[in-house]
C-alpha cells in the first residue's frame, strides 16, 4: 500500500496540489471553485454546468468538445455544482488515459489540460453572453431535474426533510435552484455572473496519477490563469437552538413511506470530537451493523433500509428509512431508542473496536479510489483543517467510549419527516 | 497455479481450477490498500427451471428464489454473517442479476480471515421454516421500493417488451405473491443444485500475497466434501426472434413520462472471439450513435425529444443480448418514433475509417479507465470467463478490429420486429 503525499503550491492565485500514485492507469486533474451558499447565486450555480458542458471557445458546440475528448482516448470532461456545509462547489474534472498505457500517444497530458483550462475559462460566448439557443435550451434541463426530484421518493423526501429543518438557513437552498429565479435570468447576467466567480471564488486543483511533476507542473501555471483575483471572504456557519422538535406527515400516492429523521450534532469537522462523531456515526447507523440496521430492519423487520449520514461542515444527522405506512410510530420510536441507547453508553467495546475498524477500512477504500482520494482531500479545505490521512486514522483508533457518549449527548432531534401514502388517489 | 502477465496494462493474474472444481483467479495488486473478493455462481434469476442434482426429472421453481436465497444464505442459525465481516473490518455485499449471484467483501485489514469468511458462509447454507418466513417480509419491502422507482419500472417494462418467454421477463427479485411461496425445501434444492464448486469461480483483487492465498484457499476446500456433478440441464424455453409487445404502456405517477426504445439482439449463444466482438460492435456502435458526439444524439437533442436524463446501454450475456436507449420526454411517442427511425436508417450508413479510428481510441481509453477499479476488473473477468473471454486480452482485440466487421454488423444490427418500446407516463 501506498502512503499519500500532497505537495501544494499557489500560484496565479489558484492552490495546486499533485498526488503521486501509480494505482490508476488514470491521470485526473480536478478544480474546485467554491463560493457562499446564497439565494443570490444558486440558480445561476446550478444551470452554469449545463450550460458550459455544451462548448468552448475552440470546440463550440457539443458535438465538437465530444469528438475531441473521443479522440483524446475517450478522456470525461465533467462539470457539476454541489452543496458543501454552507458553500457551494463546482467541480470541474478531467481524466484522461495515462500515456503510459498507450505508447505511441505523447500529447494526451498537454492536450488535456490546455482543453480543461478552455472549458473552465473560456466558455463559448460572443458579445459578453452565451448562446441563446443554448441558453434556453439548458434552461429547460434545468427545470426538468428540478421537476424529477419528485420521482425519486427518498431524494425527495431527503429535501422536504431539509427544507423543514433549516428553514431561513443558507443549507436549506435547493442545489438546483428556483424556477422563478430561473424564468427571470438572462444570458447576459448569467455570463456576468461566470466572469465574476472565475476572480472571486477560492479555487483549488487537483493532479493525481503517475505522472513527471515538473512537466505537469509547468503546464498547468501556463494554462490556468484567471487574471485578477478579488477571492470572497469565507462565511460563518449558522447555527441554530431548537426550541422544540418538529413533526412534519405529507402524503403522496407512494407504496413505501419514507421516514427521515434530522438531528443537529453540535459537532464540526474542525473540532477535536469530531472523530468521536464519526465514530458515533458508524455504531448508530452507517453500516449493516450498526444499530439502526439491526433494530429496525433485522429484529424487526420494519424497513428495507435504515441507516444515518452526516454532514460535516453543518454539523447535521440524517436517518432514512424506508418502512410500511402503518409502521410509522413504531418505527419512529425503535430509531429513538437507539439514539437513547447511544447516549447511555449501551454499547460494548467490542461494538466499539469493530466499528472504528470499518470506519477506517472504509476510508483506506475511498483513498483507492482517485475521486474519492480527491473528494477527502478537498473535505480539508472546505472544513478549514489539514491533516494527513494518516493521522485522521490514528484520531479514529484513539477515540473512546467516554468520548462517544459525549458526542451523543451533544446530539439533538430536530424534524421528523414522513412521507406516506394516501395521496393522490385516497385508499382508506 | 498458472501465472499470466499482461505487459501493456501491467497486470498478473494467478489461475487454477481446484480438484473440487472451483476456479480461482488471483489479481495482486500491492499498491492498493483494498482486497476485493467476489464468489460467483453461474446461475441467476433465468434459472427458473432445471433438473435438480441427483433427479432426473425438471422443475419449476417460484420466481424470485435465486435472490431470496442470496438473502437467506447471510443468516446462519446463531449468526448473521454481516456482522461476521463487520468484526473483522469487512463490508459484505450481494447481488443476484438474470444469470449469475455473487457475494462479496472488501477489507483493507484481516484478508485471509474474510476470504475465508466468505468462502464458509457460502459454502454453508441454514434455512428454516422461520427464517424463510421472515425474510419474506424484508423482501417484500425491497420489491415496494422498486414498484415505486420509475427507471426500475421503465427497465423492467422494455425487458418484459422485448422478451417473450425467456424468463429474463420476470422481475429478479420476484413478487409478493411469488416469494410467498418460497419453502426452504426449495432453497435446498437450488442451494445443491447451483452452489456447487464446478458452478462458481471465486476472484481476489487486491493487496496480498498470491501464494499464500492460493494455497489457503486450497486447504479450506480440501476439507469439504462434495457430491459429484454432472453438467446441470438447465431449460430455457425458445425464444422468438421478433419482440414479444412492440408497445408497452405502464401507467404510473411520474412528473415526466419515460420512454425507452429496446433492441432485442439475436440469443444465439456465442462464445470466445466470436462473443467478444459482437460485444464490442454493439457496444461501440450504439454509442458512436448515440453518445454526446454521436450524429442520432445531436438530431434528438435538437428537436427536444429528450433532456439530461437521456442513456444508452448494450448487454450482451449467454443467451440474450439487448441495447437499450431511454429518456425522460415530454414527448414519448415523437421520441420513439424517431428513434426507430434513426436505428432503421443505419441498415445504408457506414462506418469512416478515421470515426472507426476514432471509437477504438475511445474504448481503450475507457477500458483503462475501469480498470483503475478491483470491483470492475474482478466483476468483468468473471462474467466474460463464463463466455470465454478474457477481459485483460480486450485492448489488443479492439485494436485488432477491421473497420468492415462494423460495417457488416452495423448494416445487418437493426430489423423492424426486433424493436420494442415502453412508456412510463401518468396518464
Amino acid at each position: 500500500m501506498q502512503d499519500i503525499t500532497e505537495k501544494r503550491l499557489n500560484e496565479n492565485d489558484i492552490e495546486l496540489h499533485f498526488i503521486q500514485s501509480n494505482k490508476y492507469k488514470t491521470i485526473n486533474i480536478v478544480a474546485k471553485l467554491k463560493a457562499p451558499l446564497e439565494r443570490e447565486t444558486i440558480t445561476k450555480r446550478a444551470l452554469l454546468p449545463y450550460i458550459l458542458k455544451q462548448g468552448t471557445k475552440s470546440y463550440p458546440t457539443r458535438k465538437e468538445l465530444q469528438l475531441k475528448l473521443d479522440d483524446l482516448y475517450g478522456a470525461i470532461l465533467s462539470v457539476d455544482g454541489g452543496k458543501k456545509g454552507e458553500n457551494h462547489i463546482l467541480t470541474f474534472r478531467l481524466e484522461l488515459a495515462n500515456p503510459k498505457f498507450i505508447p505511441e500517444e505523447t500529447s494526451i497530458i498537454k492536450e488535456g489540460i490546455a482543453l480543461l483550462s478552455e472549458f473552465i475559462f473560456h466558455s463559448n460566448s460572443n458579445n459578453n453572453a452565451f448562446d441563446e439557443t443554448v441558453f434556453d435550451r439548458e434552461k429547460e434541463t434545468l427545470k426538468q431535474k428540478m421537476s424529477a426530484i419528485q420521482d425519486d421518493k427518498m431524494q425527495y423526501a431527503n429535501m422536504r426533510l431539509i427544507d423543514e429543518m433549516c428553514q431561513d438557513e443558507p443549507y436549506s437552498l435547493h442545489v438546483h435552484g428556483y424556477e422563478e429565479d430561473l424564468n427571470s435570468l438572462t444570458s447576459e447576467d448569467l455570463y456576468s455572473y461566470y466572469q465574476s466567480l472565475l476572480q472571486d471564488n477560492q479555487m483549488d486543483i487537483y493532479v493525481l496519477g503517475d505522472f513527471n511533476e515538473e512537466e505537469i507542473k509547468s503546464e498547468m501555471i501556463t494554462s490556468m490563469n484567471r487574471g485578477s483575483v478579488n477571492v470572497l471572504d469565507r462565511q460563518e456557519v449558522t447555527k441554530k437552538e431548537i426550541t422544540e422538535p418538529k413533526e412534519i406527515i405529507e402524503k403522496q400516492n407512494v407504496q413505501q413511506a419514507k421516514l427521515h429523521i434530522g438531528y443537529r450534532t453540535n459537532t464540526y469537522f474542525k473540532d477535536e470530537d469530531y472523530y468521536a462523531l464519526q465514530v458515533f456515526n458508524g455504531i448508530f447507523g452507517a453500516f449493516p451493523s450498526s444499530k439502526l440496521f439491526i433494530n429496525v430492519r433485522e429484529k424487526n423487520s420494519l424497513a428495507y433500509y435504515a441507516s444515518s449520514r452526516m454532514e460535516s461542515h453543518k454539523g447535521l444527522l440524517f436517518v432514512f428509512s424506508g418502512i410500511a405506512p402503518e409502521d410509522f410510530e413504531k418505527a419512529r420510536d425503535i430509531i429513538r431508542e437507539q439514539l437513547t441507547a447511544m447516549r447511555n453508553g449501551d454499547f460494548t467495546e467490542t461494538n466499539l473496536s469493530e466499528t472504528k475498524e470499518l470506519i477506517c477500512n472504509q476510508m483506506l477504500e475511498t483513498m483507492d479510489h482517485p475521486q474519492g482520494l480527491i473528494e477527502l482531500l478537498y473535505q480539508q479545505v472546505v472544513g478549514e483543517k489539514t491533516i494527513d490521512p494518516d493521522e485522521i486514522i490514528s484520531q479514529i483508533k484513539s477515540v473512546t467510549k467516554e468520548q462517544v457518549i459525549q458526542v451523543a449527548q451533544k446530539i439533538e432531534e430536530d424534524t421528523v419527516y414522513l412521507l406516506t401514502s394516501g395521496g393522490g388517489q385516497e385508499n382508506e | 497455479m498458472n501465472k499470466q502477465t499482461y505487459d501493456e496494462i501491467a497486470e498478473t493474474l494467478y489461475t487454477e481450477k481446484l480438484d473440487n472444481g472451483l476456479t480461482v483467479f488471483l489479481l495482486p495488486k500491492p499498491e492498493m490498500a483494498k482486497t476485493y473478493g467476489i464468489f460467483t455462481t453461474n446461475y441467476g434469476s433465468i434459472d427458473q427451471t432445471f433438473v435438480p442434482i441427483g433427479q432426473t426429472e425438471k422443475i419449476t421453481v417460484p420466481e424470485g428464489i435465486a435472490h431470496f436465497l442470496e438473502h437467506k444464505l447471510f443468516e446462519k442459525e446463531d449468526h448473521d454473517v454481516f456482522a461476521d465481516f463487520g468484526k473483522q473490518g469487512a463490508s459484505a455485499n450481494a447481488f443476484t442479476s438474470f444469470t449469475k449471484t455473487a457475494y462479496l467483501f472488501s477489507a483493507t485489514n484481516h484478508i485471509e480471515k474474510n476470504v475465508e469468511t466468505l468462502i464458509n458462509f457460502v459454502q454453508d447454507p441454514y434455512f428454516s421454516e422461520q427464517s424463510v418466513e421472515k425474510e419474506k417480509g424484508i423482501i417484500g419491502q425491497e420489491i415496494k421500493m422498486y414498484d415505486d422507482q420509475p427507471d426500475w419500472q421503465s427497465f423492467m417494462g422494455t425487458i418484459k417488451a422485448m422478451f417473450k418467454n425467456h424468463p429474463i421477463n420476470i422481475d429478479i427479485a420476484g413478487t409478493v405473491e411469488s416469494i410467498s411461496k418460497i419453502t426452504k425445501d426449495d432453497l435446498y434444492t437450488c442451494y445443491y443444485t447451483f452452489y456447487h464448486p464446478e458452478n462458481m469461480t471465486l476472484f481476489i483483487a487486491g493487496n496480498f500475497n498470491p501464494e499464500q492465498m492460493m494455497n489457503l484457499i486450497k486447504i479450506n476446500q480440501a476439507s469439504k466434501e462434495f457430491k459429484k456433478m454432472e453438467e446441470i440441464n438447465r431449460n430455457l424455453p425458445d425464444e422468438p426472434k421478433e419482440v414479444a409487445m412492440k408497445e408497452h404502456q405502464i401507467k404510473m405517477p411520474v412528473s415526466v413520462p419515460k420512454c425507452t426504445v429496446g433492441i432485442k439482439e439475436s440469443s444465439k449463444e456465442l462464445s470466445g472471439e466470436e462473443f467478444l466482438k459482437k460485444d464490442l460492435l454493439q457496444n461501440m456502435i450504439v454509442d458512436y450513435y448515440f453518445s454526446k458526439g454521436g450524429s442520432f444524439y445531436q438530431k434528438l437533442y435538437q428537436e427536444k425529444l429528450i433532456d439530461d436524463s437521456f442513456y444508452f446501454e448494450t448487454t450482451l450475456d449467454k443467451n440474450y443480448g439487448y441495447t437499450l436507449i431511454g429518456s425522460n420526454s415530454d414527448n414519448p411517442e415523437l421520441f420513439s418514433k424517431k428513434v426507430k427511425e434513426l436505428l432503421l436508417s443505419t441498415r445504408n450508413e457506414t462506418i469512416k475509417e478515421e470515426d472507426f479510428n476514432r471509437m477504438k481510441k475511445k474504448k481503450i481509453g475507457r477500458l483503462l479507465r475501469s480498470m483503475n477499479s478491483l470491483e470492475f476488473m474482478a466483476n468483468k473477468y468473471t462474467h466474460y470467463y463464463i463466455s470465454k473471454v478474457d477481459l485483460f486480452d480486450i485492448i489488443p482485440t479492439v485494436q485488432a478490429l477491421k473497420l468492415d466487421e462494423a460495417n457488416q454488423f452495423l448494416n445487418e444490427w437493426i430489423e423492424e420486429e426486433r424493436l420494442a418500446v415502453c412508456t412510463i407516463s401518468s396518464k
